[in-house]
């Protein structure tokens, strides 16, 4: 097993990632990680300093349209699938506290 | 379990189409007999999260008021207009629930169509529904959907494979003739290997993926799911061709895929059998049988069979499993809690933002979600991203000359889709690692962005054999060709793999 993941490093990519991870998660995703990394850690040997990264399959530009007034969805459209709504808009929990 | 309540549901694709211009069957003939077969084989199978009936009998009807005007209105009809279709539940669709099979999604209605559902609404084919998918397309046994399983139909105590399981089973259990899917590293060709049916994974770019849940967004392609070649053709060719909306769109017309697999010549062409995804460590000898026999088929009919060496497919597997996560992670950061899906309130504690979606994404997401999460995560971060992200990202650009190279050597490459034949339901599900292995032979060309075809070719022990054609980017009309010969040399030989299925066994 990968000596480099610790239980420090979940927790700390589970709050990175936004998940609360119980004390049993945390167990079980050190273990999986480690086994995981170790496995995939072969890519480091196969590409030299002199092969270029390809990110995507094929080269991208970007693509414009006109600035034109179109199809948008309504406010209704917008908040049917919000968990919740008032007065036109998403509510959300309140993102101050003492932290 | 009997089925063949209606002998119309055993047709293909093409011959439903064919009966429906003659007048000899109607569309609600048709989608009805469809109907009826998923309410009897889907407490058995559970290839459907949802099933639109009325809708489906409404766009039936009006392709037979069509037809029966004749004129004009008939004459417009697309050829496939009155073919029944399932969509994979990972490609939105207005007026039906899209989950990704995800707790997240649970009652979200999207409110427009993915490209790919206008251009199917526009052929007037019935929507009967969405199929069960693994829980975002992460996973390869279509055992990770939070709303349950789908069991094969060749072996109900076996996977359908994954992640389009559920499209993959109802095509191949008579309750779709066709289907979509979304193929991230294999999620349309392993299922089609698994369940004796056809799946393709387009050249990337040649379909919208306008409207399909994101996963991977340099690897997710959307393709058509079928039981013969030429039936994947067709469905091919109606989906797909360019579309604004979608910046990583080919501006390329549509090929001719369907005259392409109904072209069974392959007197002198070059067939390249991958060294490195041809044989080793986790091959079944039944696979192995199958692919022999196919090889001996084609060279019989006059293909040159020459091997081709693609040395950086060993490193494959590991660029896709960081590639793929971190993409992943970067994507499902959407899934907050704030504007759409489920939101969950920490049980105790300050309702802070970042406590609520911590809370959210911990009860919205299963298992295998949270551990690609965290890996995308891990590969991305600072002191690591070079080492791991940057590396995979290299061994793409080796994968890709590797293609290069042996399309030099060979018109198509060919191996087996999958190592194995469909395993048993739960035998994996506790180790992850054994899980990747197997889409080892479907990855290399969702990161090279190269068309693949899986077309079954034989039976392992009564299960269905899968093999793999593979062609260079934007020649899909080679891969559709290989194919349909293949199948056409096996039919010849025999019954169509997709006809021996058989009789369901209910779950005991």
């Amino acid at each position: 097993m990968s000596e480099e993941i610790s239980r420090a490093d979940v927790e700390h990519l589970a709050k990175l990632a936004h998940i609360a991870m119980t004390e049993e998660e945390i167990d079980r995703t050190v273990g999986e990680l480690a086994e995981i990394v170790d496995a995939v850690k072969t890519v480091q040997e196969a590409a030299g300093e002199d092969v270029q990264a390809t990110s995507h399959p094929l080269p991208l530009t970007n693509v414009f349209r006109e600035d034109l007034i179109g199809h948008t969805f309504t406010p209704e459209q917008s908040l049917a699938n919000a968990p919740d709504a008032e007065d036109g808009r998403f509510k959300v929990p309140a993102i101050l506290d003492e932290e | 379990m009997t089925v063949d309540s209606n002998p119309i549901i055993r047709l293909t694709a093409a011959e439903m189409a064919s009966k429906l211009q003659s007048g000899e069957i109607t569309s609600v003939e048709l989608t009805r007999a469809h109907l009826d077969r998923i309410a009897e084989v889907e407490p058995t199978l559970h290839a459907f999260l949802h099933v639109n009936a009325d809708e489906a009998l409404e766009v039936a009807a009006e392709v037979d008021r069509a037809r029966a005007a004749g004129g004009q209105e008939a004459e417009k009809l697309h050829l496939l207009a009155g073919v029944p279709i399932a969509v994979k539940d990972l490609i939105v669709t207005k007026g039906q629930p899209t989950t990704a099979a995800s707790k997240m999604l649970e009652g979200w209605m999207s409110p427009y169509d993915a490209t790919v559902i206008e251009k199917i609404r526009e052929a007037k084919l019935p929507i009967l529904g969405k199929t069960n998918l693994d829980e975002f397309a992460m996973g390869s046994s279509t055992e990770h959907s939070a709303y349950g399983i789908t069991r094969n139909p060749w072996d109900t105590s076996r996977i359908p494979g994954g992640s389009g399981g559920g499209s993959a089973a109802a095509v191949a259990a008579f309750e779709a003739p066709l289907a979509l899917g979304t193929d991230t590293g294999g999620s349309i060709r392993e299922p089609a290997a698994f369940t004796g049916t056809v799946g393709t994974k387009p050249t990337y770019g040649g379909v919208s993926r306008y409207g399909a849940i994101a996963m991977a967004s340099s690897l997710d392609q959307i393709g058509p799911c079928a039981r013969t070649v030429q039936d994947a053709a067709l469905l091919h060719e109606l989906i797909g061709g360019h579309d604004p909306k979608d910046s990583t769109s080919l501006p390329d017309e549509v090929g001719e895929f369907a005259k392409a697999a109904s072209t069974h010549d392959v007197a002198g062409k070059r067939i390249g059998v991958i060294r490195q995804l041809s044989h080793g460590e986790g091959y079944e000898q039944g696979v192995l049988d199958a692919f022999s026999s196919s090889l001996g088929s084609l060279r019989e009919a006059g293909a040159e069979i020459v091997e081709v060496d693609c040395p950086s497919f060993d490193y494959a597997l590991g660029a896709y499993y960081l590639i793929m996560p971190s993409e992943a992670s970067s994507n499902l950061a959407r899934y907050d809690g704030v504007r759409y899906g489920t939101r969950v309130l920490p049980e105790e504690g300050p309702l802070t933002i970042e406590r609520v979606m911590a809370a959210t994404r911990a009860a919205g997401f299963g298992e295998e979600v949270k551990r690609r999460i965290v890996l995308g995560t891990y590969a991305l971060s600072a002191g690591y991203y070079d080492a791991y992200y940057g590396s995979a990202q290299k061994i793409r650009t080796l994968i890709q000359r590797d293609f290069d190279r042996a399309f030099e050597q060979a018109d198509v490459l060919i191996c087996p889709t999958a190592p194995t034949v469909p395993f048993k339901l739960g035998e994996k599900m506790d180790d992850p690692l054994s899980m990747y292995l197997n889409d080892i032979a479907t990855i290399p060309a969702n990161l090279a962005g190269i068309p693949g075809i899986s077309v079954p070719a034989g039976l392992s022990g009564g299960l269905p054999v899968g093999i793999q054609f593979l062609a260079p980017a934007r020649e899909d009309i080679r891969a559709y060709h290989a194919a349909g010969a293949l199948e056409h040399l096996l039919g010849e030989k025999g019954e169509a793999i997709w006809q021996q299925i058989p009789e369901l066994e209910e779950v005991k």
